[in-house]
């Protein structure tokens, strides 16, 4: 193999690792300034215990998030040495932004709000878990930046061999950032309210501490559903016709557009084979990609066969990706809708099959958010910045496949065991629930001791 | 002064900023080999527990800040040096985990096990940061392109690996110091024991790395002693680290610890006031040298980031100010404790 395909691969597994504890960290992160505030405005004692059980599971979740993000911050200079050279002059700005706005305060507030407990008034551990939602989401925030202007780059010349800005706020507020901040970040709260509904509906069927875990599980599916119906409409709806505008062929790839037409049609279900591109056993409503894309039901929309052959990206991962992740996208509303109905009705305790399927749901959106995150980048091939440079010119000349295949085999192990030790926490976590209410406790200080 | 010196100022603040924060809980780290104990290994961890992660973020930000400023630095340097940055991606990454891991199962293997993690994941960082630094000093094999032609064994000459010890042995020194103020009773005499064994070792290891430097990279010193800034950074390092003893026989923890990252602060500070302009100098021919202008991103950039950083980095110094205040004093162990 050779060190393009090695450094892809590798990129590839340590940003897919990486992104399945962020999303969890921003939606749990908000979802508990929202229990923090309960507890400490109604002097909740309930939701206090919510809070301190919830805040576990964000401590583990964090800490393989940030042991796994340092990474990150590297590995555009070790295996994209080219492509840092040409784009520095604007990349490194967003990257250098979060770390100033995001990164300290996310992981400063962490410290206090998970240590600071009785050290620091009710007000302010409040607001330390504030300062790191919203921490987290600044982070979001640069990052979609950086990712976005590869997509729709903006804001720059080139000259003398790289990308010069010539616009900062252009090149920030790119034509894609707005609407993939928006739908990234729904995502995250999506995966937040999961695992929180998951977490409680375990403990509810075990019956352990179940009077609190429902109180936990009404707010996670009330927040859920909003989220998931905001996730699909707006913010998928602008995000999908922002694609149709600016990245024609990536649109195409992932609708199974494979030829020009006017009327275009949505396709629900296909198998997409090559060459030529087709889809095999296609279930599709005429008209409605048409509209959908640029409101007129006869709109033309491009397909693959418009485009040169090294002009497009790889189709069949494209397409599967993203009808999977709108797939799960819908699973997402009726599954939370559903159990928001059981709620009002006061029939979702009962409806064991439900809660034991929000347990069973509790990966589904990172598997959502690691769909959609292929679509996104498989859909920018072959193009590292989109119609501006290629991945393959981007890659570090002085590393060798050797090297590349080393650090590869070095991360897959770590990240293996880090995989395995963060599920194995969370499961111990969930099946250890909240503290009981004080008043239950048998012994002051006989749990600590025993630690 | 212009802006491509601002930012070499500011990329060699976060350096200093890392190495004083990261410097000491990977000194606690290292010294964690050496706890007997499982009290004393909990308040190792607790010790640092609330701060780590802040104290890492000054190396993403400085590896951010140096892409964005210098973005043929970054590109350069991290892909030449890539089997040592891995290996340090990789300690940092199982010392990062080590902290959520350890207590969470009650076994003595299990824990022992994290121990060595966090323990030799300090080391190694400790030891990388200080080889990677000896071999910028002493200048990179870089032709007229600016592209690195070198290797991984090549990294380990006997200077950079001398000043990788340098750093080894500092950090040890400024984490012992660090404990001195967060500890009482047998494990603080047992910190201020070390920080007194280990003084003339930083003593001679930096007399040493000096004169090693003259035979080395003897272009380091050209036109620096004529420099105001020189003998102010000379001062300092020499009050700072005659004063650390003192401070510590005489029981001022807090004074110790200044004077320690004073120390640290000033080393690298001499050091940068010698690369200046140059931020990787050529083995190859001093000419093709990476300097703050052509290595740097466009002035429309470096204001950009500089209004970014002058906006941001108060902040960050405020609430990091507090936050070090709330967590002031010894260290106690409680239910949320590592």
């Amino acid at each position: 193999m050779t060190p393009l395909l090695l450094s892809r691969l590798q990129f590839a597994m340590t940003i897919g690792f990486h992104f399945i504890f962020p999303p969890i960290t921003i939606g749990l992160a908000w979802l508990l300034v929202i229990v923090e505030s309960l507890g400490w405005r109604r002097n909740d004692q309930t939701y206090v215990r919510i809070g301190k059980f919830f805040a576990r599971i964000l401590a583990l979740n964090f800490a393989v998030g940030v042991a796994t993000g340092v990474v990150m911050e590297f590995q555009f200079g070790t295996n994209w040495a080219e492509y840092s050279k040409f784009v520095g002059d604007i990349f490194g700005a967003p990257l250098a932004a979060e770390g100033v706005f995001a990164f300290f305060l996310e992981s400063t507030f962490l410290g206090l709000y998970l240590f600071g407990r009785g050290r620091v008034s009710s007000g302010i551990h409040w607001f330390s878990a504030l300062m790191v939602a919203v921490g987290a989401t600044i982070s979001a925030f640069w990052i979609l930046v950086a990712s976005s202007w590869m997509q729709t780059p903006a804001g720059f010349r080139v000259q003398g061999g790289r990308a010069e800005l010539t616009d900062f706020w252009e090149a920030v507020f790119n034509p894609s950032t707005f609407p993939r901040f928006c739908h990234t970040m729904d995502a995250a709260l999506i995966a937040g309210a999961f695992i929180m509904a998951g977490v409680s509906a375990y403990l509810i069927l075990k019956n352990k501490e179940a009077e609190t875990a429902k109180r936990s599980m009404a707010l996670a599916v009330t927040f859920g559903v909003i989220v998931s119906l905001l996730e699909v409409f707006p913010f998928g709806h602008i995000h999908g016709q922002q694609v149709a505008r600016t990245q024609p062929e990536k649109f195409a790839a992932i609708q199974g557009l494979y030829t020009t037409q006017k009327g275009a049609p949505v396709v629900f279900f296909a198998y997409p084979t090559t060459p030529p591109p087709l889809l095999k056993a296609a279930v599709e409503i005429p008209g409605l990609l048409s509209w959908l894309a640029f409101g007129d039901l006869d709109a033309t929309v491009k397909g693959i066969n418009d485009f040169a052959p090294d002009q497009i990206p790889p189709l069949w991962p494209t397409f599967v990706s993203y009808h999977n992740m709108v797939l799960l996208g819908i699973y997402f509303i009726v599954i939370m809708g559903f159990a928001f109905i059981q709620l009002r009705r006061g029939r979702l305790w009962e409806n064991r099959k439900l809660l034991k399927a929000f347990v069973w749901s509790m990966p589904l959106p990172i598997v959502a958010c690691q769909l959609g995150w292929i679509a996104a980048e498989v859909g920018r091939q072959p193009w590292i910045v989109y119609h501006v440079m290629r991945t393959s010119d981007a890659v570090s000349k002085v590393v060798s496949g050797a090297e590349v295949a080393f650090s590869i085999l070095l991360f897959g192990l770590v990240y293996i065991l880090l995989g395995s030790l963060f599920v194995y926490f969370f499961v111990k976590e969930m099946k250890h629930g909240p503290e009981p209410a004080l008043t239950a406790r048998p012994a002051q200080g006989g749990k600590e001791a025993s630690l | 002064m212009d802006l491509n010196t601002v930012w070499f100022l500011l990329v060699g603040v976060l350096i200093i900023g890392y190495a004083i924060l990261d410097g000491f809980d990977l000194g606690v780290g290292i010294l964690h080999l050496f706890t007997k104990g499982e009290e004393r290994r909990r308040v190792n961890m607790n010790a640092i527990g609330p701060v780590w992660d802040g104290n890492e973020v000054w190396l993403l930000t400085g590896g951010g800040a140096l892409f964005a400023a210098f973005p043929v630095v970054y590109a350069t340097v991290f892909s030449g040096f890539y089997l040592a940055l891995m290996l340090l991606l990789f300690a940092l990454i199982l010392r990062a985990v080590s902290f959520e891991f350890r207590g969470k199962v009650d076994s003595r293997s299990w824990r022992v096990a994290w121990d060595w993690a966090f323990g030799l994941g300090s080391l190694i960082s400790a030891l990388l940061f200080g080889v990677a630094f000896g071999n910028i000093l002493r200048g990179v094999p870089v032709d007229a392109t600016g592209a690195y032609t070198g290797d991984f064994l090549g990294l380990l000459n006997p200077y950079s690996v001398l000043i990788g010890l340098l750093s080894v042995a500092l950090f040890i020194m400024h984490g012992a110091i660090y404990l001195d103020m967060k500890t009482e009773g047998d494990h603080r005499d047992w910190a201020s024991r070390i920080v007194n064994r280990l003084w003339p070792v930083v003593v001679g290891l930096y007399i040493l790395a000096t004169i090693a430097t003259f035979f080395e990279a003897g272009f380091l010193f050209e036109g620096v002693p004529g420099n105001p800034i020189f003998w102010v950074l000379i001062v300092l390092l020499f009050g700072s680290i005659l004063g650390i003893p003192f401070f510590v026989k005489s029981g001022k923890y807090f004074a110790g610890f200044i004077a320690s990252s004073t120390t640290i602060a000033s080393m690298i500070g001499l050091a940068a006031l010698s690369l200046f302009p140059r931020l990787v100098p050529s083995r190859t021919d001093l000419a093709y040298s990476l300097t703050i202008y052509n290595a740097s991103s466009t002035p429309r950039t470096l204001r950009a980031m500089l209004v970014i950083a002058l906006v941001g980095m108060p902040i960050v110094i405020a609430y990091t100010i507090f936050v070090y205040r709330i967590f002031r004093g010894k260290v106690t162990i409680s239910h949320e404790s590592y």
